[in-house]
């Protein structure tokens, strides 16, 4: 059978399972520090992360810087291999493969990062770019190249020309398209996108947003979508992971977090994000809170986010909560104050700004 | 009120690497007064950050000041010594970038670089220089200012670090702030914590405020007025409220449709793109620069340069065929 990586269709890999992806305990820590009279530390980036992603689904794993969201990331695609727990991908345990065993299975993960400047070969033209995971995979077509990076190039909204240029006479949201270009030559299983848009400007988020939703439902890839933008997260994806110091704090579907969010800090975090609309934005009363997040080398005893939680009692210093689903709805919170039903705790919120703009029309 | 900081017809162009120049800022106006947040708004390379820097006298090498004034309470700046320059910098202007530890040095304490400010701006003993900088510091909300005054920057995280550079702009009270993208490498815990600082410092301290920045949730919280810039020029120009519900340029228009809002914009639905890419000025505009993106450009567009101009109480805009499409 000849591969055509164009062509509309089923991801290249037949019969897939029904989980694309499944995460189960997953660990991550580093050694840090160290040397002649420092004590080495250990960073628990990823603490016990558990998580399924279907096949032409789409998962969000949203935090701040710290979070853990990103180490995830480098573990599903085995950038770096997990401490201990199991990633499957496609119903195979990739947890500790080696290089080479892994390699056939590299054709149906990519993945496109948040600065398109760093991820692409300053030295290699958008045409070797493109072409790599083909020629890696043997799909190149014999003598045929230009044509195929050129479809590739059509497909993500270049022109087929680009591809004797270089990466550096491209704009941040032309090189971002040839990353996705790259990332889906193969036609994947899985696209991980770490901060795919972060360093874009809005109307460039905008277009490139669109283009992933085109692919995917031309493609039917799942997608792996992490970032700190709950904007993104709640417009792309069906489900959302809250991480927070190397744990996941909540998840569920994307109306359960983005309308009854039940973890003090997945309210924090939407609080906090201003709202583009400055008659909302002022007369809205925003949960408050306090300091930074500590460090991942010594976490907070208990709940992880007692030491920053406007509403925490004794006992979130002293007994860690467990990720529950008090109503069997799919919606897990590791909070203390759920309620039994998974009535969310009420967290106070501050004065709105109510800002005096009214002196100056 | 008088304004403060009152910037005219300013044009910058910079020499790059090979030989020729870019206008990166084609005779932009505006102004700020005491208590007031002016958001200067744009897309990467429409020229917000090479107009602050013309403002500080912090151009790079290679870009120049070609025409117009920066006038500092009436002073312009432009004919100003360099070491006048520097009295003004931290005096009478402070400024905040996007990177705070990019803005400290790291083998000095926090409570050093806050005091060096104070010392040679003001003329205070060592003594009276530290303590300013502890009252600085817990002005700007950083916890338990006497253990981490002897700190160094390492030992502070981002949104810290942004705020000893924040107490370092506002130590001697100057009576503009400038701040360039200040959140932008900020968690969005601390983004709110740090413009919730900035805006209550301006309100303190009657300063006037000039934040740059491409975040349209920043500027709807804390703006009064907004400035739109593309390809080096001011395209709009209205308070903030008119800026959201009834922007006028076809650019303008085009950023507000592009953004995503929580909870209304449906998912996965297809969002509005403004069609082909920011174009590079290598001289003063002729035209309007946004014609060849702009649905509603017509010959004159390509012919003829908009000029800004009122279209009614504080809002202004450079375009022929403002408002809403027919």
């Amino acid at each position: 059978m000849t591969h055509d990586p164009i062509d509309i269709g089923a991801p290249s890999t037949t019969a897939v399972p029904e989980a694309v992806l499944e995460i189960v305990d997953l660990e991550m820590h580093y050694s840090v520090g160290g040397g002649v009279l420092g004590k080495r530390s250990v960073v628990r980036a990823v603490d016990g992360v558990s998580l399924t992603l279907r096949r032409g689904e789409t998962g969000a794993l949203v935090g701040e810087s710290g979070s853990g969201k990103s180490t995830v990331g480098k573990c599903i695609i085995r950038l770096v291999e997990p401490t201990s727990g199991r990633v499957s991908f496609l119903g195979r345990d990739t947890t500790h493969l080696s290089r080479h065993a892994l390699r056939p299975l590299r054709r149906d993960m990519h993945v496109v990062f948040q600065d398109p400047y760093l991820s692409l070969n300053p030295r290699m033209t958008i045409g070797q770019i493109v072409a790599g995971p083909l020629v890696h995979n043997g799909l190149l077509r014999r003598g045929d190249r230009r044509a195929q990076v050129g479809e590739l190039l059509d497909r993500v909204g270049l022109r087929p020309e680009l591809q004797d240029r270089y990466p550096h006479s491209l704009s941040g949201g032309q090189r971002q398209r040839v990353a996705i270009a790259r990332a889906l030559s193969c036609r994947p299983a899985l696209l991980v996108a770490d901060e795919p848009i972060s360093a874009l400007d809005a109307s460039v988020q905008a277009s490139t947003l669109n283009l992933l939703l085109e692919l995917q439902a031309e493609m039917g890839f799942a997608c792996l979508f992490i970032t700190h933008d709950l904007s993104a997260a709640e417009f792309m994806a069906d489900w959302i992971a809250v991480m927070y110091l190397g744990r996941i704090v909540e998840i569920g579907s994307r109306e359960q977090i983005f309308g009854q969010p039940r973890h003090p800090y997945t309210q924090a975090l939407l609080s906090a994000v201003p709202y583009p609309d400055p008659v909302i934005q002022r007369t809205r009363r925003a949960i408050v809170i306090v300091g930074d997040p500590p460090s991942p080398i010594d976490p907070p005893s208990g709940c992880r986010f007692h030491t920053r939680c406007p509403i925490a009692i004794d006992r979130c210093s002293e007994v860690e909560p467990e990720l529950v689903d008090p109503a069997d709805a799919g919606h897990l919170a590791r909070c203390h104050l759920v309620g039994p039903q998974g009535e969310p705790p009420v967290v106070p919120v501050g004065q709105p700004r109510q800002h005096a703009w009214g002196d100056r029309t | 009120m008088s304004p403060v900081l009152d910037v005219r017809d300013v044009s910058v162009r910079i020499r790059v690497p090979s030989g020729h120049h870019v206008q990166a800022v084609d005779r932009v106006s505006f102004s700020v007064e005491p208590g007031e947040t002016l958001a200067i708004v744009g897309e990467s390379g429409c020229g917000k950050t090479m107009l602050a820097m013309a403002v500080l006298g912090l151009l790079p090498s290679g870009g120049e000041i070609t025409n117009g004034e920066v006038l500092l309470d009436g002073e312009d700046l432009r004919t100003a010594t360099p070491s006048r320059l520097r009295d003004i910098r931290g005096r009478t202007i402070g400024a905040v970038f996007q990177e705070p530890m990019a803005a400290l040095d790291p083998v000095l304490t926090i409570g050093r670089q806050i005091a060096e400010v104070i010392q040679r701006h003001e003329g205070l003993s060592k003594d009276a220089a530290r303590g300013r900088a502890l009252e600085l510091m817990s002005l700007v909300g950083i916890p338990d200012p006497a253990s981490r005054i002897d700190q160094y920057p390492h030992q502070f995280s981002g949104g810290m670090a942004q705020r000893v550079v924040i107490a370092m702009a506002i130590a001697c009270r100057p009576r503009v702030l400038l701040a360039d993208e200040p959140t932008t490498a900020l968690d969005v815990t601390i983004q709110a914590a740090v413009l919730r600082v900035i805006d209550s410092l301006k309100h303190q301290l009657d300063m006037a405020v000039v934040l740059i920045t491409h975040d349209l949730g920043v500027v709807a919280d804390v703006a009064d007025r907004v400035m739109v810039m593309y390809a080096g020029r001011v395209v709009e120009e209205a308070d903030v409220l008119d800026t959201f519900a009834a922007p006028q340029h076809q650019y303008t228009r085009g950023l507000m449709g592009a953004i995503r809002h929580p909870t209304r914009t449906p998912p996965r639905s297809r969002l509005t793109e403004i069609p082909g890419m920011v174009p590079t000025l290598l001289a003063p505009a002729q035209a309007c620069a946004f014609a060849p993106r702009c649905p509603l450009a017509d010959d004159r567009c390509r012919a003829e340069l908009p000029l800004l101009g009122p279209i009614r109480d504080h809002h202004a805009v450079a375009c022929f065929h403002p408002g809403v499409p027919a």
